[in-house]
C-alpha cells in the first residue's frame, strides 16, 4: 500500500444518468469549470439502471470509489428510477462494509442539468475524500482475472459488452 | 465390456450430498450394476493411493461434493480432476462455496483464535493451535493446512459441470444419471446440470401481488399465510435470485427459499441480484425511513449470500 496518500491518483467511475447528471457535467464542462479529473464517467439512461453488480464489478476491475448520479428526487425521467438506486444504494453501502470496503467509496448524488457546478464541486469533495481512504487495493485473488475453463469466465463476467465499458471506464 | 468408472469423493461438507446420492432409493442399484464404482471414502474401502494409482483419465465420471476449504481438499480436487474424464461439481458446496464459504467472513486467524482459545466450551492452558507438520518419538506428523479462504472446486480446477443444491434434489439426480447411463448427450461443458433454466419463483404455487413493502420479517416473527408469495408478506425469500430446479420445496412448507440452487441463470452474482430486487419493493422514498426498513433485515450478507459466497464476485471478506 502507497503510504504517501497525496501521491496516489484516485480510480473513480461515475455511472450518470442520461437526463440530470451527465448533462450537468457536461456544462461543467462547456463552462470551463475546474474539477478534478479523476471521474471517468459512464453514461446510462438512468440511476435505477445501475445494478449493484456494475458498481462491485468497477471496484474489482480497480476503481477505488464509484458516485452514481441521477436526477433530483421527483424529476426522474422514468418517474422513480432514481428511487430504486437511492434504495440500491443504502443497501450495498451495508453489504460493502460487511466485505471490509469501506462504504465512503460507494456516493450516489442528485445533479440536474443545470447544476454543472454542482457536478464540479462533487468531482473535486469526492476524489478528495477517496484519496484521503487510499488505494482500494482488494486481495489478489479478488481482483478480477482468468479462472478454469474459457467457459467459466464468460460465464463469470457480464456480458461482454457491458464489461469492456466498465473496463474502460476504470483504465481511462 | 468394461462398465464405465463411477468415483465419488466429498471435501469440505457436510455429508448430505452422499445421502443425496441414497436418497435416489433402488435407482442406486441400477448406478451400481451400470458403473463400477472405483473410489467412494464414504461408503466403501478406497485408499487415496489407489486413486494414485489410476491411469490418468481413467475414472469415467466423478461427483465432487464439497468446498475447498484445506490442502487436502485441493490436492485431492487437483488428483481426481487428473484421474477423471468428467468432473462435476456436485452440491452446492463444490458449485458455489454454500455454508462453510461463509466463514470467508472471518480468517483462519480469526477461527482458530474462537475454536482452540475463546469459545467458552474450549480448555486449552497451554494454547495448543494446529500445526501442519509435529515430531513425534515415531517421527514427523503431517495434517493438511487451513486455509484462510474458502473455494469452489472451479476456482482451483477446471470443472466440466455443476449440479447445485443443498443437497441436489434426487428427481434431478435421477434426471441427470438416467442421462448418462442411457449415453444421451451431455450440454455443452461448463453447463449447469439437474437443475432448471428459470427462478425459483417459476415453480412456486403461491400467488403474487404487485410488493410494496415497509416491513421485513424473520420466519419466526410471523406466521406466513398459506397461498400468498411470501415476499409479499414481507419475508425475504430469495426465489427471485435463485435458479430453479428444487421444486420449490421450502416455499411448499411455509419456509422462504434459502437461496441453495445458486444464482439465477445468466446472473454473475446471486447476492446483488436480491439487492437489486428488494430494492425495488421497498415502499419509501426518505432515506431515512429507507435505512429504518433496512434494519429490519437481519445478517444480510448472511441472507443474500448463504450459498454462494466463495462464488459471488468479491468472494470474502477484505482485510485492511
Amino acid at each position: 500500500m502507497k503510504t504517501n496518500h497525496e501521491e496516489f491518483e484516485p480510480r473513480i467511475v461515475g455511472f450518470l444518468c442520461n437526463w440530470c447528471a451527465y448533462s450537468g457535467a457536461d456544462l461543467a464542462g462547456v463552462s470551463r469549470l475546474k474539477s478534478a479529473p479523476n471521474i471517468r464517467i459512464i453514461r446510462v439512461m438512468c440511476s435505477g439502471r445501475v445494478d449493484p453488480s456494475f458498481i462491485v464489478r468497477a471496484f474489482q476491475l480497480g476503481a477505488d470509489g464509484v458516485l452514481v448520479a441521477g436526477c433530483h428526487p421527483g424529476d426522474c425521467h422514468y418517474q422513480e428510477g432514481n428511487f430504486k438506486a437511492l434504495r440500491r444504494i443504502l443497501m450495498l453501502k451495508r453489504i460493502l462494509a460487511e466485505f471490509g470496503i469501506d462504504e465512503r467509496r460507494l456516493r450516489l448524488e442528485w445533479i440536474s442539468a443545470s447544476e454543472g457546478e454542482k457536478f464540479a464541486r462533487v468531482s473535486t469533495e469526492f476524489t478528495e475524500e477517496v484519496r484521503r481512504l487510499g488505494p482500494l487495493e482488494l486481495r489478489a485473488d479478488v481482483i478480477l482475472q482468468p479462472l478454469g475453463t474459457e467457459q467459466e469466465n464468460e460465464a463469470y463476467q457480464l456480458s461482454p459488452g457491458l464489461n469492456g465499458t466498465i473496463q474502460q471506464g476504470v483504465a481511462l | 465390456m468394461s462398465k464405465p468408472k463411477l468415483a465419488l469423493y466429498w471435501a469440505a461438507s457436510c455429508g448430505g450430498c452422499e445421502i443425496a446420492v441414497l436418497d435416489i432409493e433402488e435407482k442406486i442399484l441400477d448406478v451400481a450394476s451400470f458403473f463400477d464404482i472405483v473410489f467412494w471414502p464414504c461408503a466403501m474401502d478406497f485408499k487415496y493411493k489407489d486413486v494414485e494409482a489410476m491411469p490418468e483419465k481413467s475414472i469415467d465420471l466423478c461427483l465432487f461434493n464439497g468446498a475447498i476449504r484445506t490442502s487436502e481438499n485441493e490436492a485431492m480436487a487437483r488428483l481426481l480432476r487428473e484421474k477423471s474424464k468428467v468432473l462435476v461439481a456436485f452440491g452446492s458446496c463444490a458449485a458455489e462455496g454454500c455454508i462453510p464459504g461463509l466463514a470467508n467472513l472471518t480468517t483462519r486467524e480469526e477461527i482458530f483464535q474462537w475454536v482452540y482459545s475463546e469459545s467458552p466450551s474450549t480448555v486449552n492452558t497451554d494454547t495448543v493451535r494446529p500445526r501442519t507438520h509435529v515430531s513425534v518419538p515415531e517421527g514427523e506428523l503431517e495434517i493438511p493446512e487451513f486455509y484462510d479462504t474458502v473455494r469452489t472446486l472451479a476456482q482451483v480446477v477446471p470443472v466440466d459441470y455443476s449440479i447445485p443444491g443443498c443437497p441436489p434434489q434426487a428427481p434431478q439426480i435421477i434426471a441427470v444419471m438416467s442421462l448418462i447411463m442411457q449415453g444421451k448427450e451431455l450440454p455443452p461443458p461448463g453447463s449447469v446440470i439437474g437443475a432448471g433454466e428459470k427462478t425459483c419463483c417459476d415453480e412456486c404455487p403461491r400467488v403474487r401481488k404487485e410488493k410494496r413493502l415497509k416491513r421485513f420479517y424473520r420466519p419466526l416473527e410471523i406466521e406466513p399465510k398459506q397461498d400468498e408469495c411470501l415476499l409479499d408478506q414481507g419475508i425475504i425469500c430469495m426465489g427471485p435470485a435463485t435458479r430453479s430446479g428444487c421444486g420449490a420445496l421450502c416455499v411448499k412448507a411455509n419456509m422462504p427459499c434459502r437461496g441453495c440452487y445458486g444464482p439465477a441463470p445468466n446472473v454473475v452474482d446471486q447476492g446483488m441480484k436480491m439487492i437489486s430486487a428488494l430494492s425495488s419493493v421497498i415502499d419509501s422514498q426518505d432515506p431515512g425511513e429507507i435505512n429504518r426498513i433496512l434494519d429490519q433485515i437481519a445478517d444480510p450478507v448472511g441472507t443474500f449470500y448463504r450459498f454462494s459466497l466463495p462464488d459471488s464476485m468479491l468472494r470474502r471478506k477484505q482485510l485492511r
